[in-house]
């Protein structure tokens, strides 16, 4: 049995639909993360399972008992928010301290048990400061221990890292990570940032206009993309339109390239910037030539974009230093293997012919 | 480089400056004379020994006070419900708010009178107690604005919903996320609203005189047809009084939390932040 059940979850503000019909179901200690884009309804989902939403239909239960009518104060859950919201009339410790002395505990726990939130989060030499004497990261940090200072049931967080600098956002997400795994705590983790998803969680949903399109491992969602939306929303995808022949080949503009598996009609092709080089080998056995329109260095990366039969395929090679990446103009060939081409709307041939 | 003093600027300034100052150096002047051909605090010094100064004081003080209290407990709630769950009736609580500004206190204290006089199911004006307590809430009515203005502010400058938030989700209830999270954070808003207040209703004229109180107001208008030199020594107090108000209001809103309750007037080196 899983400790956390959301069944056909459904929420409406007025006419408008936020969520509709949305199913999961959460093991102990799991960390999931919600991405889409924002109005994907991520955000109510998670505000549902705190209690500041109330579904207009289906259920949420946590660990065996229905949550769906229970007030936020009742639930023992643990939130992170985007803006931090530490009280700013309380110190660090003070913040820590407030769900512990809500739940009654005596003052000498309460102080061995914020001294233990603070030395796991590396802050409890700040213990005696304020909120606004602290860095963006800090106060993240310390919303962190004060959620999970209550031993909560479950962990939410709702894009806490959207607000910091590019370099606290990648140390904090560790941090977090090693956290919760240390806690064995159930996390949902609300982003709209694919990097951030694909690189904490257990499992990914991708929420696309109030539902979940694919549910799956950073793994599985990025290597096999169930719709065409989770294919452009995560990670770079380059479109090419060609036309299935009904054996494994397609014809693009001229070119023929070697599918993975039949389709006739019209297809659409999609091709990872890492899946194609500017070298040939072995199993690269498809080929396309086009001329450099934009060559970006991104450091340990060159993305080039390569006109090919109308669109624009992006191709990543790794920086080496002692070989300058090619040029815009110049006339390249492309390689990549049938295995990565990822055909994301085809007509199998047998309902093709039924068709016709 | 040096900049040229800015003559015009400079003119309008002394121009409008003196326009105040010149009254009130006068007054100050006119209240030191009580002893002819010399400079005396007689007349502060008779006003301090009157009998009458001292109970009308102390009888504004009182009445001020718990106007304040009683705003604060209508204010602070209603401007956190209003910010919290009814954003759409910001601005008809606004107007609302705004209303004693348009309607003179003559109209309210009549209307008061009416309504609570002998004839009425609840004639609060037949005895002292009831008429102290119309006097205290015609001053909530006459400081709502400037409560409701300030206390409205203090709650713009937080995030009053995910604060409310915060606190629930690690199991606070309603009464004490007020209590514990959103008056703290909004005291020093409220503390400059109690010092407006303070300084409309202790002078407060005509509700007092029309509901025949013995309030500061009304003193102040007898000793000025009866007296020479105390009615100018009381303007200067009074001046003084409402100024020391406006000097804590700004020490009390630059407060940071974890400062002290009266604020040190040199700031320490502020320390650093580690990132």
């Amino acid at each position: 049995m899983s400790f956390l059940r959301i069944e056909g979850v459904k929420k409406s503000f007025g006419g408008n639909t936020v969520v509709r019909g949305f199913d999961l179901s959460v093991e102990k200690g799991e960390f999931i993360s919600f991405l889409g884009p924002s109005g994907c309804g991520k955000t109510t989902m998670l505000r549902m399972v705190a209690g500041f939403e109330t579904p207009t239909a289906g259920t949420i239960s946590i660990d065996g008992q229905d949550v769906t009518a229970q007030p936020p104060n009742r639930r023992r859950i643990g939130m992170v928010f985007q803006a931090y919201a530490l009280f700013p009339n309380m110190s660090v410790a003070d913040n820590v301290a407030f769900g512990l002395k809500i739940a009654g505990m005596p003052a000498a726990q309460i102080r061995e048990r914020v001294a233990e939130m603070l030395t796991l989060i590396g802050l409890r030499h700040l213990a005696d400061r304020y909120p606004y004497q602290l860095s963006g990261g800090q106060q993240q940090r310390v919303a962190l221990a004060r959620a999970l200072a209550p031993s909560p049931r479950v962990l939410l967080l709702d894009e806490p890292l959207s607000a910091l600098d590019a370099k606290i956002r990648v140390s904090l997400r560790e941090e977090i990570r090693a956290l919760q795994r240390k806690l064995g705590i159930t996390t949902i983790f609300v982003t709209h940032d694919q990097e951030e998803a694909l690189s904490m969680s257990d499992r990914i949903v991708v929420m696309n206009e109030g539902r979940a399109d694919q549910i799956g491992t950073p793994f599985e969602i990025y290597n096999r993309p169930k719709t065409r939306f989770v294919a452009s929303f995560v990670g770079n995808l380059s479109l090419l339109e060609g036309e299935g022949t009904g054996d494994a080949r397609a014809i693009l503009a001229g070119d023929e390239v070697i599918l993975p598996f039949p389709a006739r009609g019209r297809v659409i092709l999609g091709l990872r910037p890492e899946a194609a080089s500017l070298q040939a080998s072995a199993d690269r056995t498809n080929q396309l030539t086009g001329r450099i329109d934009e060559v970006n260095f991104l450091g340990s990366l060159v993305r080039l974009r390569v006109a090919v039969a109308g669109a624009g395929v992006l191709v990543d090679m790794f920086n080496n230093p002692g070989n300058p990446p090619p040029g815009r103009g110049d006339i390249v060939t492309i390689h990549f293997a049938p295995a990565d081409v990822q055909v994301l709307e085809h007509t199998p041939p047998e309902l093709a012919i039924a068709a016709e | 480089m040096r900049r040229s003093l800015p003559i015009v600027s400079t003119l309008i300034v002394l121009l409008a400056a003196s326009y105040f100052l010149i009254p009130l150096y006068a007054t100050f002047q006119f209240s030191l004379q009580m002893v002819r051909g010399q400079w005396s605090f007689e007349a502060y010094r008779s006003v301090f020994n009157s009998d009458v100064f001292a109970a009308t004081v102390t009888f504004s003080t009182i009445a001020s006070l718990a106007a304040i209290l009683v705003g604060v407990l209508i204010v602070v709630p209603t401007a956190y419900w209003v910010r919290l769950r009814l954003p759409r009736w910001r601005p008809v609580v606004e107007f609302v708010s705004l209303m004693p500004l348009i309607i003179p206190p003559v109209v309210l204290v009549f209307g008061y009178v009416r309504l609570f006089g002998s004839t009425s199911y609840l004639p609060l004006t037949l005895s002292n107690a009831g008429t102290n307590t119309l006097l205290v809430a015609g001053y909530v009515v006459l400081s709502l604005p400037y409560m409701y203005r300030a206390v409205d502010n203090g709650m713009a400058a937080i995030d009053i919903k995910t604060l409310t938030e915060a606190a629930e989700i690690l199991g606070a209830s309603r009464f004490r996320t007020i209590a514990a999270v959103i008056f703290p954070n909004v005291r020093s808003a409220i503390v400059s609203g109690a010092f407006l207040s303070f300084s409309i209703s202790f002078g407060e004229f005509v509700i007092a005189s029309l509901l025949n109180r013995p309030a500061f107001g009304p003193y102040l208008v007898q000793i000025g047809q009866d007296r020479a030199y105390e009615p100018a020594a009381l303007a200067i107090m009074s001046f003084a009084l409402i100024w020391a108000c406006m000097v804590l209001m700004q020490l009390f809103a630059a407060r940071k939390p974890g400062g002290r309750i009266l604020p040190r007037l040199i700031r320490p080196s502020a320390r650093s932040v580690t990132p």
